[in-house]
């Protein structure tokens, strides 16, 4: 990437790299970096009202450590947002390789069909499953009036397996397009040469696409595992009280019990929860041989 | 030898089976707010009752609802340009900026990806209230540049790298400027991606919740309208109907997107020489010949 810029003469003029460099600056720097620090900032402050609050303290990590309620709810999050990237990585797979392998003249067509609900309205796609779902909603008419069920069933709505199908919906097409990459760029002769060598198409499969496609495997699990460990859409349109997750808790702090240390603490929390994840990720990804 | 191509080929007729299958749980819940949003009923149920256009005019006449289109179409063209803007410079920088701080800033760029909405709904909530002006249209804005900006950013890096180094290299030794270069050269060879990020970071922000709810003040986005119907069931018809246009109008955009990127994609897959043949080029290199 960076091979093609070693030989052109050096000759850029400070305006223009300054005009050029401050709209991304002042962006990344500002909104990105500072406010992140307010978070943190905030975090080890007390809550007396005011915006930035008062003292030093490390009250509010000790309450997050200390309290059973915060870990049954990170922990139901962690393991809501595992199962919708098992599911939304599994099921996206196969759709990846039928792309990357069998689609010849229809995979543009295909691409754009699986990417376009990625640019629809998230609340919509969450709110779809609403009405699905819902007591005198689609599926339970519909199961009523094809005769397989003669009552209508509140077991679908306000359940933690209404927030996984919910969410892996809603992140599907999240997942296809990093692990298409993936099994695309993968040498084609890597493949004869497995053939060629004698390789049934299922040892092929296993002993070389799976591994190389790794990296996109892992770069789509993380972009549907970070924003579905902090969603609080989801839980509370589809979800109930049994399904509340840490992303609820925090909007909460900063909504109706207004205690924004405390948020910006379970805040902090998450983001060192996701951070575990991303050293874990891009450990496996190097021990995979990244080509990113 | 052909044993094993009729096994891939039998395979590959399953995968393609699933496929439409995957594209059916896809595309079928979705579908179904447009199919009820025509349902001569208040609820969303099966049989259906009939069709009826009702629920459509109830979406006229609604000065709330138009309210909240205005907001949402004026913060999703600011927010789009300020995406936009960050994405081609941030990216043109890192690319031929050569120096640790443009990559620094292009790989913080691309942070917002790993950072749940959530959190970089109260980030900014607490710093637009430590500037002063609080939540607010422009605190949404800003929001929205945020969460638009990582796609615009790999959409214009992979279009800058995608143009052959010759043509930049050949504009400043021949004595152009770096900004003469940017502006005559590389701007206009890129003028189909540009549009391209822009209409998507539109659509990123006209769609996009979680931020905007943190962000907002007394004047709501189009979906904070709908979350705000959402408590009601009398305006559920209503909601669909909403939703079934926003749906259209998402599509529409993101098709043209699309297109528009493919065009750009093109221009790449027919000069992939640094000398382009004349008569493969399409309008971007004819419009770099002519400058």
């Amino acid at each position: 990437m960076s091979t093609f810029v070693a030989t052109e003469p050096p000759r850029t003029s400070p305006g223009f790299r300054l005009a050029m460099l401050l709209p991304g600056g002042l962006v990344t720097f500002f909104l990105i970096l500072f406010a992140l620090g307010l978070v943190l900032f905030l975090a080890f402050r007390g809550n007396d009202g005011s915006l930035l609050g008062a003292g030093f303290t490390l009250a509010n990590f000790a309450m997050v450590a200390s309290d059973p309620l915060y870990w049954t709810v990170t922990l139901r999050s962690l393991a809501i947002a595992g199962l919708v990237t098992l599911a939304t990585v599994v099921t996206a797979y196969p759709v990846a390789y039928y792309l990357a392998f069998h689609a010849g003249r229809r995979r543009g067509l295909l691409l754009f069909l699986v990417t376009l609900p990625f640019w629809t309205s998230y609340l919509l796609r969450v709110f779809a499953w609403k009405i699905v779902l819902a007591y005198n909603g689609v599926l339970n008419s519909a199961l009523i009036e094809s005769g397989i069920w003669s009552e209508p069933t509140l077991a679908f709505l306000n359940t933690p397996a209404a927030v996984i199908v919910t969410l892996a919906h809603a992140y599907a097409p999240f997942a296809i397009l990093p692990i298409y990459v993936a099994l695309d760029t993968i040498p084609k002769s890597l493949l004869e040469a497995a053939s060629d060598l004698g390789a049934r198409p299922f040892t092929s499969f296993r002993r070389v696409v799976l591994p190389n496609s790794m990296p996109g495997v892992l770069a789509a699990a993380l972009v549907v595992f970070v924003p579905t460990v902090g969603d609080y859409v989801t839980p509370a349109l589809v979800g109930g009280p049994a399904s509340t997750m840490i992303g609820t808790l925090i909007q909460a702090e900063f909504g109706k019990a207004n205690d924004w240390p405390f948020g910006a603490a379970l805040s902090v929390a998450v983001m060192l929860v996701i951070l575990c994840v991303v050293l874990v990720v891009r450990f496996a990804d190097r021990r995979f041989g990244s080509r990113t | 030898m052909s044993a094993a191509r009729t096994n891939a080929r039998e395979g590959g007729r399953w995968l393609g089976v699933y496929v439409l299958a995957y594209l059916v749980f896809l595309y079928l819940p979705v579908a179904l707010i447009p199919l009820f949003s025509f349902n001569n009923s208040i609820q969303a149920a099966f049989p259906l009752q009939g069709f009826t256009l009702q629920w459509y005019g109830t979406l006229f006449g609604n000065s709330a609802l138009s309210g909240a289109l205005a907001n949402s179409l004026v913060i999703g063209v600011i927010a789009a340009t300020g995406a936009t803007l960050c994405g081609i410079t941030v990216s043109y920088m890192d690319l031929y900026g050569r120096s640790p701080l443009a990559a620094t800033i292009s790989a913080i760029a691309r942070l917002p990806i790993l950072i749940p909405g959530v959190i970089v709904g109260i980030s900014l909530l607490i710093l637009v209230n430590l500037i002063g002006f609080g939540p607010s249209r422009i605190a949404i804005v800003l929001g929205h540049i945020l969460v638009a900006l990582p796609t615009t950013v790999v959409i214009m890096r992979s279009r800058f790298a995608a143009i052959p180094k010759t043509i930049r290299e050949a504009a400043l030794d021949l004595g152009a400027s770096d900004w003469t270069t940017f502006r005559r050269v590389m701007l206009p060879l890129s003028l189909p991606a540009i549009g391209s990020a822009f209409m998507l970071a539109f659509l990123t922000s006209f769609d996009e919740f979680i931020v905007a709810f943190f962000l907002a003040g007394t004047e709501p986005t189009l979906p904070l309208y709908i979350w705000s119907q959402l408590r009601f069931p009398k305006s559920l018809p209503t909601v669909m109907a909403l939703g079934t246009a926003i749906l259209a109008v998402s599509f529409v955009i993101a098709a043209f997107a699309e297109i528009l990127r493919h065009r750009g994609l093109g221009a790449q897959r027919t000069a992939p020489a640094d000398l382009p043949k004349p008569q493969q080029t399409e309008r971007g290199e004819l419009q770099w010949h002519s400058t």
